[in-house]
């Protein structure tokens, strides 16, 4: 169980967060103009790195805030964590 | 009472309190200090269970938490009795209770022993094999197998004990309490660190502090009072908390570590009233010492399970530590020093050592030398090829081992034992280790597994023996170097003792011994929990299992409460030495946390009975219990379901209520559907992009009926909602859906639109929700807030008022879920229960009736309104639905509309929903019964299922709504439903079943 340091509220267990999956997909400005195919992969396709990845958390019990973290996912270890809108560390 | 096989002027256990136990009805005593173990072989007992598979004897194998045979049934109180307890674990208290497992109809007499003769019939795989034909007899088989499989008894009654959870956090966490665990808490503490030290004994000090052997000093004394001056010193440091009788059973990412104390299980029963009976520690550590020692591995030889043959080192913990002979002609056999440390403790008490059988060729370490000097008879370079006795071992068969240890030879010499320790090395404990994310590596010269420095997690080491130093020496060195370093300690109290030990010269390891028989003539048993010899493990590498993980499971090897702690490095061994593959290229199977099992009770903590989940009540709850009520759960809401009158069934009073509601009045507790306050100046624009339809027009002051879809275009959740103001809305969700809609608002809000001015507040607990049906309902209405004007004119149906009832603030919306006229008053939850019986009072002269979730469900059904999740199950759009009437074509775009038109969501041939009736208008539907056109095609095509059924009592006839492939296109048709016993002939219809003109909303 990992410990998040909430841009907001600090460090807390990883119980008071849930995840929201991957980071930096934006939603389509005009969906309605993408193909099937253009759509599915916004709607469906997910990475699924062993490794760094950009993921979503939300405060869930805590401040209810979504932000962003970088996770190793081999060894869950979190290399950075950053507000929604800013921009993600130099290595993305 | 026979203590003639105990010591006296033993320190660990106090002889002046003597405690009576018992053990299959048989009264024994042992003494305070005692495990249940060390107790029983002072009474020279040894058989204490049988096996698993063969039902062979079995006895106690080592002092500690590895023991496989030892495991016994506490207590027979059906809700205190615990089974699969070690022996070897549990402290002896007045009064103790004690039976054998897996045996009937007694230990010494088991009927299933036949099994040990039947063991040709039953190799690896037997049950895979012999079971699987014919697939119809499975049900039969099955009762058979689960009857003679598992070990002991599970409590039949709720467990009255109380458990504990406690988090904790400290700055250095020390596991294990031997030598190498006291110097890291001791260093560690004494250099400003809060420290936490562990261990799973009562008595702190490993191995070492019964170790006073001359071979091994520390500043010229024994080490055991050397370590014994240590202990006492740290007893006194204020950093330092020490927690015994707690063992770690988990080591999770990010030093999150979780351990069990053990409070009262030591205690009699009378001690242990009112008191917590174990505690799980939820710790949270800056840095962890892992200092878990290591297990003595046994010798795999051909019967090699017989009462009476023991791990060496149990055999000196016994002696040295419970002052207890554990036989009185005992056998050594061995492939290192490690027995001829147990050999002197022997010596030493007294007990006749018939002989040591060691498979080297020779050692003239310090330690043999010492043996040496005792006359005492040593067999160079033999293995033990046989064992007899039945109850206890009897006789051991030895005889020479040839030059590459692959046979015997020369002639074979018995010699008569009632007890063989034997000892094939050591294994470090690493579980913890690799349970942290640790890799193992491998080192060849004594075949162990250790922690691979390189990786190794942050923030941890492991230190001492289970970090693969076994020599005191090294033990003491290393650790010391590697807590300086690992915690920036410049100067150590222990950087210039003086050790003396004995080196270990010579090894040699032969995995599975040779015996004058052929291997399928012998039993050399490798777990002796679950039975499975050399031979299974072979077999299944003949059968084609190459992967360890697969051979384990299919031989059961390391599969018992024990989890193979002795076995599985010989299964290792062994498939590595026939597949000729390397032993660190093989890898070991995964350890899995629990270390040892931990009791549901400790899991689970407080959090039992009413405590296990929220309950939510709403504010009118006591009203519904006093009015007899019975209660559906809604997520974590108590809803009235309905209310049974004069002794009717759950059926007849939910007809009656249906039937009330809509020819008089019915009133409904609503409280629990979820509301959301919106605010900001672009609440509608948020709302027209969260909902299907179209929003912007909506005038102050009127309600409209919203789908919400996931962005797959599936329906989501449902409800009514209003125009307060011009920048104020509130929305209602379903009950069960509140939450879920609330975080995915807030998600859209925060990532997608920051830029939207809307503020999201949950309202649900702050107002209730009054619902008043019927076409009587405006009378009741009129009775309870005159001022207000009902005409439709001036308060048509979708539309909402502000009003004071009793000079309390409320809001009334004009919608409806039963297709009648109907109201809802919003009100503060604090004077919902006074608002609720005013409208009682107002009803009483037209039969106001109180009704339920299930009338709800019905009335809602007759009208073809769906709920989502029941109607609904993640798959269903709205066209599905037949609500395509609901979707803003012309809107530029709301969540889930562009997944509207995918090739898959505009198929045609869609499960869709449908109206069912039953051709015999009695009959009523199951819930989730599902709808075929043939009926005797085999496989039949299942075309989809009935998600609501109900008898309606104002059609006085079965109704039904169910989704079936291509629904929308079968109105007429007729099909089966087939049930158990019959088939029942259905038509579909129109889901809309009663006043389909809707001409009763402003009656």
């Amino acid at each position: 169980m990992f410990i998040i340091n909430c841009p907001y509220c600090g460090e807390r267990d990883q119980t008071e967060f849930s995840s929201g999956g991957e980071a930096h997909i934006v939603r389509p400005k005009q969906p309605t103009e993408l193909s099937d195919d253009e759509w599915a992969e916004f709607l469906f396709m997910r990475k699924n790195i062993k490794g760094i990845q950009f993921e979503r958390w939300n405060h869930s019990h805590g401040c209810r805030k979504w932000f962003n973290v970088v996770r190793d996912t081999s060894n869950d270890k979190i290399h950075a964590v950053y507000k929604m809108g800013e921009k993600p560390p130099a290595n993305k | 009472m026979s203590q003639e096989l105990r010591i006296n002027n033993n320190k660990f256990i106090d002889q002046t309190t003597r405690l009576s136990f018992k053990f299959n009805g048989e009264k024994l005593y042992g003494y305070k200090g005692d495990t249940l173990a060390s107790a029983l072989l002072a009474n020279n007992i040894h058989l204490v269970g049988r096996s698993f598979k063969y039902h062979r004897p079995r006895g106690i194998m080592t002092c500690g938490s590895e023991e496989p045979n030892a495991i016994v049934q506490i207590g027979n109180d059906p809700s205190l009795t615990d089974p699969n307890v070690r022996a070897t674990e549990i402290e002896l208290y007045e009064g103790l209770e004690a039976f054998s497992q897996n045996c009937w109809p007694n230990v010494k007499f088991d009927i299933g022993g036949i099994n040990n003769f039947l063991s040709p019939l039953l190799p690896a795989g037997f049950y895979y094999k012999t079971f699987m034909w014919p697939a119809s007899f499975w049900e039969k088989y099955e009762f058979f197998i689960r009857h003679s499989a598992g070990l002991g008894k599970s409590p039949s009654k709720p467990d009255p004990d109380i458990y504990d959870h406690k988090y904790y956090h400290c700055d250095v966490l020390v596991v294990g309490g031997g030598i190498s665990g006291i110097m890291a808490a001791k260093l560690s503490a004494e250099n400003n660190n809060e420290t936490l030290l562990l261990d799973d004994k009562n008595t702190l000090g490993g191995a070492t502090i019964y170790q006073n052997n001359d071979c091994f000093q520390i500043d010229g004394t024994h080490t055991n009072y050397w370590l014994e001056k240590e202990i006492n010193k740290i007893k006194n440091i204020k950093n330092l908390t020490i927690k015994t009788r707690t063992s770690l059973a988990a080591y999770h990412g990010y030093n999150y570590l979780l351990a069990k104390e053990n409070l009262t299980d030591h205690l009699s029963p009378d001690e242990r009233k009112g008191k917590i009976r174990q505690r799980l520690w939820k710790i949270r550590a800056k840095k962890v010492i892992i200092a878990t020692g290591s297990i003595e591995r046994p010798l795999i030889f051909n019967n090699n399970d017989r009462p009476g043959i023991m791990l060496s080192s149990a055999i000196k913990k016994f002696i040295d530590f419970y002052g207890v002979k554990a036989g009185k002609e005992i056998s050594l056999f061995t492939n290192n020093d490690s027995a001829y440390e147990t050999a002197i403790s022997l010596k030493k008490s007294g007990v006749n050592i018939v002989s040591i059988i060691d498979i080297r060729d020779k050692s003239s370490s310090k330690i043999v030398k010492e043996v040496e000097k005792h006359k005492i008879k040593i067999y160079w370079k033999h293995t033990i090829v046989n064992t007899e006795g039945y109850r206890r071992i009897s006789f051991i068969e030895i005889m020479k081992l040839s030059d590459d240890g692959s046979g015997v030879i020369g002639k074979k010499i018995k010699l008569k034992t009632d007890c063989l320790g034997i000892s094939g090395g050591w294994t470090p404990m690493v579980h913890l280790f690799t349970q942290s994310g640790g890799k193992l590596k491998f080192r060849s010269d004594d075949n162990v597994f250790l922690p691979d420095k390189n990786k190794t997690p942050s923030d941890q080491i492991s230190i001492g023996s289970c970090n693969g130093d076994f020599d005191i020496k090294d033990i003491i060195l290393n650790s010391n170097k590697a807590v300086k370093t690992f915690l920036g300690i410049e100067n150590s109290s222990f950087d210039n003792l003086k050790v003396e030990s004995s080196k270990e010269e010579m090894k040699r390891n032969i995995w599975l011994l040779p015996s004058d028989k052929p291997i399928g003539k012998t039993k050399p048993f490798l777990d002796f929990q679950n039975d499975s010899t050399a031979k299974d493990v072979k077999l299944a590498l003949r059968e084609g299992f190459k992967s360890i993980e697969h051979v384990k499971r299919y031989t059961t090897t390391g599969m018992g409460t024990d989890q193979g702690k002795l076995s599985n490095m010989h299964a290792l061994g062994i498939i590595a030495e026939t597949t000729g593959t390397n032993m660190g290229e093989l890898g070991t199977t995964t350890f899995r946390p629990p270390y040892t099992p931990l009791t549901f009770g400790a899991i689970v903590g407080r959090n039992v009975g009413e405590f296990f989940d929220h309950t939510r009540k709403t504010a009118m709850h006591n009203w519904h219990v006093q009015n007899k009520a019975k209660f559906e759960n809604v997520g974590q809401w108590k809803r009235a379901w309905y209310y049974p009158k004069n002794g009717e069934t759950m059926f007849e009073a939910v007809q009656r209520e249906s039937k009330a509601a809509r020819e008089s009045v019915g009133i409904l507790d609503a409280s629990t559907l979820g509301k959301i306050d919106i605010q900001g100046t672009d609440a509608s624009e948020f709302l027209n992009r969260v909902y299907t339809n179209a929003w912007s027009k909506l005038a102050i002051g009127k309600c409209r009926y919203g789908l919400m879809l996931n962005e797959d275009g599936m329906v989501y959740d449902d409800g009514v909602t209003t125009r307060l103001g011009e920048n104020h809305y509130i929305m209602t969700t379903t009950t069960g859906g509140a939450a879920n809609v609330l975080t995915k608002l807030e998600d859209y809000l925060q990532t997608e639109w920051p830029e939207l001015d809307v503020y999201l507040t949950t309202v649900t607990d702050h107002f209730s929700t009054i619902s008043i049906c019927g076409p009587n309902s405006k009378k009741i209405l009129s009775k309870v807030i005159p001022d207000l004007d009902l005409s439709d004119e001036k308060f048509p149906h979708m539309s909402f008022k502000n009003s004071i009832i009793d000079g309390i603030k409320c809001r009334v919306m004009r919608i409806s879920f039963t297709g009648e006229h109907s109201y809802e008053i919003n009100i503060q939850s604090n004077f919902a229960k006074h608002v609720w019986e005013l409208c009682m009072d107002a009803g009483k002269n037209y039969n106001i009736t109180p009704y339920g979730t299930e009338t709800m469900h019905l009335l809602r059904a007759e009208k073809g309104f769906i709920i989502t999740g029941q109607d609904t199950d993640g798959t269903m759009t709205p066209s599905d639905l037949q609500m395509d009437w609901i979707i803003g074509k012309k809107k530029f775009d709301f969540i889930g509309k562009r997944s509207l038109y995918r090739s898959d969501t505009i198929r045609d041939d869609r499960k869709q929903l449908v109206g069912l009736l039953t051709d015999d208008p009695k009959e009523i539907l199951e819930e989730g019964a599902q709808i075929v056109e043939k009926l005797n095609q085999k496989p039949v095509e299942m075309l989809g299922h009935v998600t609501s059924s109900y008898f309606s009592p104002n059609l006085n006839k079965s109704i039904a709504l169910a989704v079936m492939k291509s629904g929308k296109k079968l109105k007429g048709k007729k099909f089966f439903v087939p049930m158990e016993n019959k088939n029942i002939n259905v038509t579909v219809t129109d889901t809309v079943f009663f006043d389909k003109e809707n001409k009763r909303l402003n009656a």
